[in-house]
């Protein structure tokens, strides 16, 4: 993949590179309700980062500020070297590298497998329309579903759907990736194909945060597990000192929790 | 029925599959089951049956068998005696026969007459052109240009040896055509932008948007027609004048746009928020989310109430007989105005109703084909 050779290349060049991701003293509140506390988090490029965490933790509206589908209202937040302002501008250009995955696909209905990858390059990062498509057709063969590409969305499983959801994020060439929940509206037997998908993604080195509480994924992706709760970064560490080696007594209950139901 | 029936059978590869029984499916099946299924059920088809028959037989009679065709016309005018013999017992269809030019083109010159017709056929052709679904790209709006162009032309004349026509002379069909075409044209993009315009995060705009539709939806049409025509020229500096009918166009333009705006907005709320994240998540604009995200799809949504309204609108500019425009329902009522053709107002509205129902019907078919073409995407 050219993209991630350039950013090696780049990242190799600058060896103290500024983090890709950096959230300082970041807090929201929903009117009264305080739904992010002084959360810092600093996300290095090429790295895999799991957020895990009971729901209402946060960890939705954390990802969701990043590329500001959310606003936060104190603290920043600096997109691959760009602070997160009123400014649209900056905003356009964050949203231009940063691609998203929903829990439940959002998927255009009204297009067709392939116009819900190429709409975006087409129109926001002007590639020509044959350009886009064959590019388009490279992801969702990448994605496996290259068979699918003229069909629509609603013919499609929830499985197939989401790895068109994922293609689509990454025909925009975006430096880093956010999954929300990607799996978690998927029956069991598509939730693997989801998770194959997002692995081979993580072997070509793109810069992640996913919030899911596939354990099994983080176990093999992740280069850090972050465990929020209450709207705060309770622990934080490699996947075997978060999952085995527990400090506080909120993670040692939510790994019960997550143990008991699996 | 009995239960068996509710159930398909399981159709293996050894037995071949076979029609249902005549009882289970096609029109006797229908019959029994809708028509004559219980004692009461039965009692009341008949009884509508024979009252159906006998409303028929008595509309034959008056429309087609008593009716009588054309009148002898003399120096004095149209004979209408053998009409009047009838006392109701027959349509005077020659009412129709004498009248239609008139009905058709109001006040137009008689020997101009072609012109208003041409534009009538040139506002269908145009009208089938929209609704071809391969004709949807740019170039149908130049061809809109073009169309409008030439009916103005034709309609005014002035040039190429045909007599100036002045706007007041204007009538019929071609006026009623004029002001739901040109209505539902500049109404329906003003409709989008309002519709949008109430849901701006900016308060301004937002705020003009809302008076704007309370303001429209909270008067009547014809009160909106009276103070264009009316009270807007009192504002007016001296010498300025602007077209009564213009004038007129406009009123129902901002009329029907706040009924449709918020026909749109209720397509644009049935979105679901996800649509609008995954369109910013992608970087797009505003204007492309709406153009090509948000917009197709909650336009496919409000097909429905979009044609209902365009219907009602159709209909609604026959409004306009209040401030004196001569419109197709206005030309019928003026044609039995004369003292021979007086009490023939059955057989007019008749052939005005059957006018106007042609359109809104197309309308409403070609609504029906749009919705299933249209939605394809939400079949499995």
């Amino acid at each position: 993949m050219s993209v991630t050779t350039e950013t090696a290349v780049a990242s190799a060049a600058r060896t103290d590179a500024p983090p890709a991701i950096l959230l300082d003293k970041v807090n929201k509140w929903y009117g009264a309700m305080h739904v992010l506390r002084d959360i810092n988090l600093s996300v290095a490029e090429g790295e895999r980062v799991v957020v895990c965490g009971p729901s209402g933790s946060g960890k939705s509206t954390m990802i969701r500020c990043i590329n500001r589908l959310e606003q936060h209202q104190e603290g920043r937040i600096i997109v691959d070297g760009i602070e997160l302002n009123d400014d649209m501008r900056n905003l356009d250009a964050i949203r231009r590298e940063v691609g998203m995955v929903f829990q439940s696909f959002n998927l255009f209905p009204h297009l067709t497998v392939l116009e819900n990858c190429t709409l975006a390059p087409i129109w926001v990062r002007r590639t020509p329309k044959k350009e886009a498509e064959e590019q388009a057709m490279e992801y969702l063969r990448r994605v496996k579903i290259p068979e699918q590409a003229l069909k629509y969305p609603g013919q499609l499983s929830g499985g197939q759907q989401q790895r068109v959801a994922i293609a689509r994020a990454l025909c925009m060439k975006p430096k880093i990736m956010l999954f929300d929940e990607p799996t978690s509206a998927l029956d069991p037997e598509m939730i693997k194909e989801v998770l194959d998908t997002m692995v081979m993604l993580a072997d070509t080195g793109m810069t992640m945060i996913c919030v899911t509480h596939e354990m099994g994924f983080a176990q093999q992706v992740a280069d850090r597990v972050v465990f929020m709760d209450r709207g705060e970064v309770v622990e934080s560490g490699t996947p075997s000192q978060v999952f085995n080696d527990p400090k506080t007594d909120r993670l040692k209950m939510f790994l019960s929790q997550i143990l008991r139901g699996h | 029925m009995s239960d068996a029936t509710l159930h398909a059978p399981a159709v293996s590869a050894d037995t071949p599959s076979r029609r249902p029984p005549i009882t289970v499916v096609g029109p006797v099946a229908w019959a029994r089951a809708s028509l004559f299924s219980s004692w009461l059920s039965t009692a009341v088809t008949l009884a509508l049956a024979y009252l159906l028959a006998r409303w028929i037989i008595g509309f034959v009679d008056w429309a087609f068998i008593n009716a009588i065709w054309s009148v002898p016309v003399n120096a004095q005018g149209a004979q209408t005696q053998a009409c009047r013999a009838l006392q109701g017992a027959g349509a005077c269809w020659a009412v129709i026969t004498e009248k239609h030019r008139f009905i058709l083109f109001g006040t137009y010159p008689y020997d101009e007459h072609w012109r208003p017709l041409v534009c009538v056929f040139l506002f269908i052709g145009l009208y089938i052109v929209s609704a071809m679904r391969r004709f949807w790209r740019k170039e149908l709006a130049l061809i809109w240009a073009g169309v409008l162009f030439l009916i103005g032309f034709l309609m005014w004349g002035g040039a190429l040896g045909m007599p100036y026509v002045p706007q007041e002379r204007w009538g019929g069909l071609v006026i009623t055509l004029i002001l739901s075409t040109f209505g539902i044209a500049f109404a329906f993009p003003l409709a989008v932008l309002v519709a949008l315009g109430r849901r701006s995060r900016m308060p301004a705009i937002k705020m003009l948007c809302v008076v704007y539709v309370e303001l429209i939806r909270g008067v009547p049409l014809i009160s909106l027609l009276f103070m264009a025509s009316v009270m807007f020229p009192l504002f007016l500096p001296e010498g300025m004048n602007i077209d009564k009918l213009l004038r007129a166009q406009v009123a129902i333009i901002l009329f029907a746009a706040a009924y449709l705006a918020e026909v749109v907005r209720g397509g644009l709320q049935a979105l679901s928020r996800g649509q609008y994240e995954a369109a910013d998540a992608l970087g797009l604009s505003y204007w492309q989310k709406t153009l090509f995200i948000i917009l197709p799809q909650a336009l496919r949504l409000v097909i429905p109430p979009l044609v209902n309204t365009f219907i009602g609108m159709f209909k609604d500019t026959s409004l306009v007989l209040i401030i004196g425009i001569f419109d197709l329902l206005t030309a019928g009522k003026t044609a039995i105005v004369e003292p021979a053709w007086q009490g023939f107002g059955i057989e007019v509205y008749v052939f005005v109703g059957i006018i106007y129902f042609i359109f809104c019907f197309a309308m409403s078919r070609y609504s029906q084909g749009l919705e299933r073409g249209l939605n394809q995407h939400r079949v499995r």
